[in-house]
């Protein structure tokens, strides 16, 4: 039995150690937020937090995670209450498949914890682990700098 | 007006931010199996046996092969070549052979490691130059799909009479559509009803596709589409196939099957860019003005045609660039290898064939020893231009507009003088360049296409006066689905968030088209902004409408006592425009739109890796119906040609992509490419809904040559390929060293 | 994925002790630190059936210790961890910029220094550094623990000169003094994610004459392992950095690296870029990280 915090909830998975994070959090949590892009840790769709920390959730048995705090995209905000983030992708195209915007809404939330520096580089730097073949992240980088921006 | 020109809401965006948007993956299916398909592993050869490992729990599992199949083997397309699975015969080295479906995704994946195939292999042919020289005949009599000519004027005699002649040889490679979904799709039969559903571009396409394979009438199959990943193209004619297998172990297993292909598998066997080599013979005055242009296309199909002559078809109309020229032939040819199909992506067959011809202009200059941007402004087209087809130009032609506003706002002499001052100094790091490429893109299906497809498109009210949009047009993230609202929006004058967009479910709603050509805002558009106005008339036989409460009174009156009344509308070709698709002769296209991008870049003098400084580029869209998420498509179709030109190598060997993942086929990320600097031009088409003509593909066109032209401004070098790779810069500057 | 969780055995390691018992027992078992290589063949199906030895919760194995003398970096302190320590950052500067390129931030987050040496990929991003640096790596087994030298970890591709019973404690990083010159360059193929095509670190030092004190250059991805370029270190001790001192000693790289052509470059750019890269340390026009 593992023990862990999903989006603030206490919940327990009895199933093998090896499962990934990502196929415990899809199949037994009923979270499908997190997409499997690639399956190397090098698109980023799978991203989410672990004790605040951006990780690909493809890369990780559940094993590794007795007592860790997860957050999924799904503790962002609902389409019917957005958080700030979802709101300025929303506004600022920032989402276009959609099929990245999971994990880039998660790299963008462990950027805004760690300083949230608005700086085009900065930001670049910070959404490098997820890839996006849509927007060619023009309207991602604003999208992110608008929300950061739009919290002083 | 009141949507159209506004930055509307994607009707689906809370649900893609909050996570909830539901992909075909993310469907929990009851009782479904999970399906995998083996495959062929040799580019050519015969079956002779299968052999299954007996330690293998094979009882567990349902194995299906060609013989499952009830009707006919074929996935239907152009031209009905393609096996569901192969029958014996194998043609490139990722054909689907069985299919196993297992509850549980793990055990069906190691079920392919306990499959063996024994084949007996065939000579394969691999390139293009093999397969025009039948090395071996692979496909039909002598190779090739499909050829195409165009003909304007004696070209010969213009070539022998040219003061002038310049010839160059140009080619473009395999590309990877790479949508951050892989394909899948999911099947199951309600009663005698096939249903399939999943990540595709075009519900009508999979549902004529079924029907041959079942013996299934149209009514007794449905297609829905889910919330789709990506496509560009590539999940245009692949889901064809997928839908196909699943359906079939749906059948066998009678319970559901799901296929979700992973990243190895999806960018092995799915299509890529058809790779295509361009010759140039070019004839012209001394001064720079075309005389003749003589050009010669082959384009590598693959193993089956799919959609190569279509692609062919959109490649040679725009192979001579978006230049007049009174003497013209082009012979496009479109070949058989044991390769993996080539297929749709976003250009389809225009990227390719304009590279060359951009390309050209560089080696043209360079001959005449002029600036290529007085070449392109000498010999773009304007209106009442001839084109090689004998179209006249008589509306909308922005190619010298695109051309200026791009060249003023990178500031083209200061800019290049800058450089020039940078390059002479041998202390920087650096060498920096800046290039310029002109196209123009079709908008809309080739030829008659338009009329063969026969669209139809609509709109439903219900009684209690709530719109909504019936079309078979799917949102891949492209905007389409906001951008239809907007426009039906406007036709009745109504709110954006009155109007909802149905869900494109074959059972629902009526075939639009396929997804594709950059026709779905300017075709699919205007079908629903004609069949808006049918509706607003019949809701206003009672007196014009004031106001919400009495659309919806008038609505209720419409409807008497059905739930709902429709209006569709079917596509009718514009008056006094005609294409002779035999001899290539008349109104390829309704209308071009046309961009112009410069790029300015600089070449590490260590390293020979690239840098992108500034990316700016201007393109006429006819209107934008939505200016976000126009310069959404115009800023992410760059980026994937910027790709094209700078990053993304397919390599192969023996038939095979010998770098199917994404840590080595490796697409840009944030940190590789500017701010691009978008200038939207909006120069109205008359048949276009508000003046729309499209924007899909065009931005794939044009940063390609742009980038090589600015890498001979840097370093003197004429690249005649793509991609520009770090280590064949460093080939071209040390053999030119020394030299 | 085609990795199928079914079939593996876990064993998780709670303390450093456990882990080398577990270790002792199960040598064919498979060290499992951040897991982003590891994975990566797991889901690709490479790794079904396999034991697996997870030592993440090794608490002792994951302390960074900063001392005058030099740092102690746990084997288990993530690439994101070290970026986190202003006092690695200032003492080791261009491991620290090898460890801002490795894979992106998710990546960072995960992997870690103990685990990118034991998985000994010709491209560890951080093995030029950590070559220059002289890093000292602590392994341990259940009888007892030993101490290597960089230079003698790596034994092949991937291959590495740890007995089965070992599981790697920690890098120890002795400070440099100030280096005149110093230099970290990854050449990738593209700006993020990037798998190296060449990498280069170099640390320079001059005497009073300013003469070659010490050189130290060391090249990723040009050869099996890591390489320092003893060959031309040797040769410029001692000399003026002048035209013909550099010239020698760019045309002994060669002799200390055997790149090759594979999916992601060839032969020929290694070598040239890593000899630009090399030329311009020396003359002085590339430097820092």
């Amino acid at each position: 039995m593992i023990r862990l915090s999903v989006n603030g909830k206490r919940r327990s998975y009895a199933g093998h150690p090896f499962k990934r994070l990502l196929d415990v959090l899809r199949e037994d949590f009923r979270l499908t937020g997190s997409k499997e892009g690639c399956g190397e840790g090098e698109c980023g769709a799978c991203s989410v937090l672990i004790d605040g920390e951006p990780v690909n959730s493809c890369l990780i048995p559940v094993g590794q995670l007795e007592g860790a705090k997860i957050e999924t995209v799904e503790s962002l905000g609902t389409p019917e209450k957005l958080g700030r983030l979802q709101k300025a992708f929303l506004e600022h195209g920032g989402a276009q498949c959609g099929i990245c915007t999971p994990g880039m809404l998660v790299a963008a939330e462990a950027h805004r914890r760690c300083g949230g520096s608005t700086k085009r580089q900065a930001l670049c730097r910070a959404l490098a682990g997820n890839l996006c073949r849509c927007t060619g992240y023009k309207h991602i980088i604003e999208s992110v700098a608008a929300a950061l921006s739009g919290k002083r | 007006m009141r949507s159209v020109g506004a930055n509307a809401r994607r009707k689906e965006g809370p649900e893609k931010v909050g996570g909830t948007a539901q992909y075909i993956d993310d469907y929990d299916i009851p009782g479904a199996l999970f399906g995998v398909s083996v495959r062929s592993q040799v580019p050519a050869g015969r079956i002779k046996a299968v052999h299954f490992d007996p330690a293998f729990p094979w009882q567990e599992c349902v194995v299906a092969d060609a013989r499952d199949i009830p009707g006919q083997n074929v996935v239907r397309l152009l031209g009905d070549d393609q096996p569901l699975l192969a029958d014996g015969v194998i043609r490139h080295p990722f054909e689907p052979v069985l299919l196993v479906a297992h509850p549980d995704r793990a055990t069906a994946w190691r079920a392919l490691k306990h499959v063996r195939l024994e084949v007996e292999p065939e000579e394969p042919v691999f390139t293009m130059e093999d397969s025009l020289a039948k090395k071996r005949v692979i496909w039909g009599e002598d190779n090739v799909f499909k050829t195409i000519t165009i003909k304007k004027g004696d070209c010969a005699a213009a070539l022998a009479a040219a003061p002038v002649v310049v010839e160059g040889t140009y080619s473009v490679p395999h590309q990877e559509q790479a949508y951050i979904e892989n394909q899948g799709m999911a099947a199951w039969f309600e009663g005698e009803t096939l249903v399939v559903m999943g990540s595709l571009q075009c519900p009508y396409y999979v549902h004529k596709a079924l029907q041959p394979i079942f013996a299934l009438p149209p009514e007794k199959v449905r297609v829905l589409h889910c919330v789709t990943g990506g496509g560009f193209g590539g999940k245009e004619e692949y889901p064809n196939m997928l839908g196909g297998h699943a359906a079939l172990l749906a059948l066998k297993a009678k319970r559901p099957v799901k296929m979700i292909y992973d990243r190895l598998e999806d960018m092995l066997a799915t299509t890529k860019r058809h790779p295509a080599v361009v010759r140039h013979r070019t004839g012209l005055t001394k001064d720079g003005r075309l005389l003749a242009q003589e050009i010669d296309i082959v384009m590598d199909g693959g193993a089956y045609m799919t959609l190569s002559p279509v692609v062919l078809s959109r490649g040679i109309l725009h192979a001579t660039g978006p230049y007049e020229c009174p003497a013209v032939s082009v012979t496009a040819r479109a070949v058989a290898t044991n390769t993996p199909p080539n297929g749709a992506f976003r250009g389809f067959g225009a990227p390719q064939t304009l590279f060359a011809i951009e390309m050209h202009w560089e080696k043209i200059a360079a001959v005449l020893k002029k600036d290529s941007l007085e070449l392109r402004r000498a010999n773009a087209v304007k209106i009442g231009s001839v084109l090689a087809t004998g179209q006249v130009l008589k509306e909308s032609v922005s190619a010298a507009e695109v051309l200026e506003k791009t060249v003023k706002r990178v500031g083209w002499d200061k800019t290049k003088k800058a450089h020039a001052r940078w390059n002479a100094d041998a202390k920087k790091p650096t060498l920096r360049g800046l290039g310029l490429a002109l196209v123009h893109h079709g908008a809309g299906f080739t030829g008659n296409g338009e009329d063969y497809l026969k669209s139809r498109a609509g709109v439903a009210v219900d009684r209690a006066g709530r719109v909504r949009v019936l079309a078979g047009s799917t949102e891949m993230g492209q905007g389409a689905t906001s951008t239809l609202a907007q426009i039906v929006a406007d036709a009745l004058e109504l709110p954006y968030d009155a109007v909802s967009v149905e869900r494109p479910d074959t059972a629902k709603v009526p075939d639009s088209g396929p997804t594709v050509a950059s026709r779905t805002t300017m075709v699919v558009g205007g079908l629903l902004r004609r069949a808006a106005l049918d509706l607003k008339t019949a809701l206003e036989a009672g007196g014009k409408l004031r106001g919400p409460a009495a659309f919806k009174a008038a609505a209720k009156r419409l409807c008497g006592t059905a739930p709902e009344r429709r209006f569709l509308a079917d596509y009718h070709r514009a008056a006094g425009s005609s294409f002779d698709d035999k001899n290539y002769v008349g109104d390829a296209y309704g209308c071009y739109g046309y961009a112009a991008c410069a790029v300015e870049l600089e070449v590490d003098k260590a390293t020979y890796e690239v840098k992108l400084l500034r990316v700016v580029t201007a393109q006429d869209v006819g209107k934008a119906v939505n200016p976000g998420v126009v310069e959404g498509q115009i800023v992410g179709g760059s980026v994937q040609a910027l790709g094209w030109a700078l990053l993304e190598n397919c390599v192969y060997k023996d038939g095979a992509l010998q770098n199917p993942r994404l840590t080595d086929y490796v697409i840009p990320t944030a940190l590789d490419v500017p701010d691009i600097d978008v200038i939207v031009v909006e120069n109205p088409y008359s048949n276009g809904p508000f003046g729309a003509k499209g924007v899909g593909e065009m931005p794939m066109d044009v940063p390609g040559p742009a980038v090589a032209a600015a890498l001979l401004a840097a370093t003197g070098v004429l690249f005649t390929f793509l991609p520009i790779l770090p280590e064949r810069i460093q080939e071209a500057l040390c053999s030119q060293e020394a030299a | 994925m085609r990795g199928d969780a079914a079939s593996m055995t876990l064993l998780r390691a709670k303390s450093a002790a456990d882990a080398l018992r577990l270790r002792a027992r199960n040598p064919a078992a498979l060290p499992l630190a951040g897991g982003t290589d590891l994975m990566v063949h797991w889901n690709a199906g490479l790794l079904n059936g396999r034991t697996v030895l997870d030592i993440s919760a090794v608490k002792d194995w994951r302390r960074i210790k900063v001392g005058k003398d030099g740092a102690e970096v746990g084997a288990l302190a993530t690439h994101a961890a070290l970026l986190r320590q202003p006092a690695v950052v200032a003492g080791w500067p261009l491991l620290t910029a090898a460890c801002g390129l490795v894979g992106g931030p998710q990546i960072q987050a995960r992997g870690t220094l103990g685990g990118n040496i034991a998985n000994a990929s010709p491209a560890g991003d951080t093995f030029p550094p950590l070559a220059v640096y002289e890093a000292r790596v602590r392994v341990a087994s259940s009888a007892g623990s030993r101490e290597l030298a960089f230079s003698e970890v790596f034994t092949g591709v991937k291959k590495t000169s740890l007995k089965p019973d070992e599981l790697i404690e920690s890098i120890y990083l002795p400070r440099p003094a100030k280096p005149a010159r110093q230099l970290f360059r990854k050449v990738g193929t593209r700006a993020a994610q990037a798998i190296s095509k060449t990498m280069a670190a170099g640390l320079l030092w001059l005497d009073k004459k300013g003469a070659v004190g010490e050189l130290r250059f060391a090249l990723g991805s040009m050869a099996p392992t890591v390489r320092r370029l003893r060959k031309a270190e040797q040769a410029v001790r001692g000399r003026k950095l002048d035209r013909e001192t550099i010239d020698l000693a760019v045309k002994l790289l060669a002799s200390d690296v055997s790149p090759i052509d594979d999916i992601r470059s060839t032969r020929l750019y290694r070598l040239r870029a890593a000899e630009n890269i090399f030329r311009g340390f020396l003359e002085g026009r590339l430097e820092g990280v």
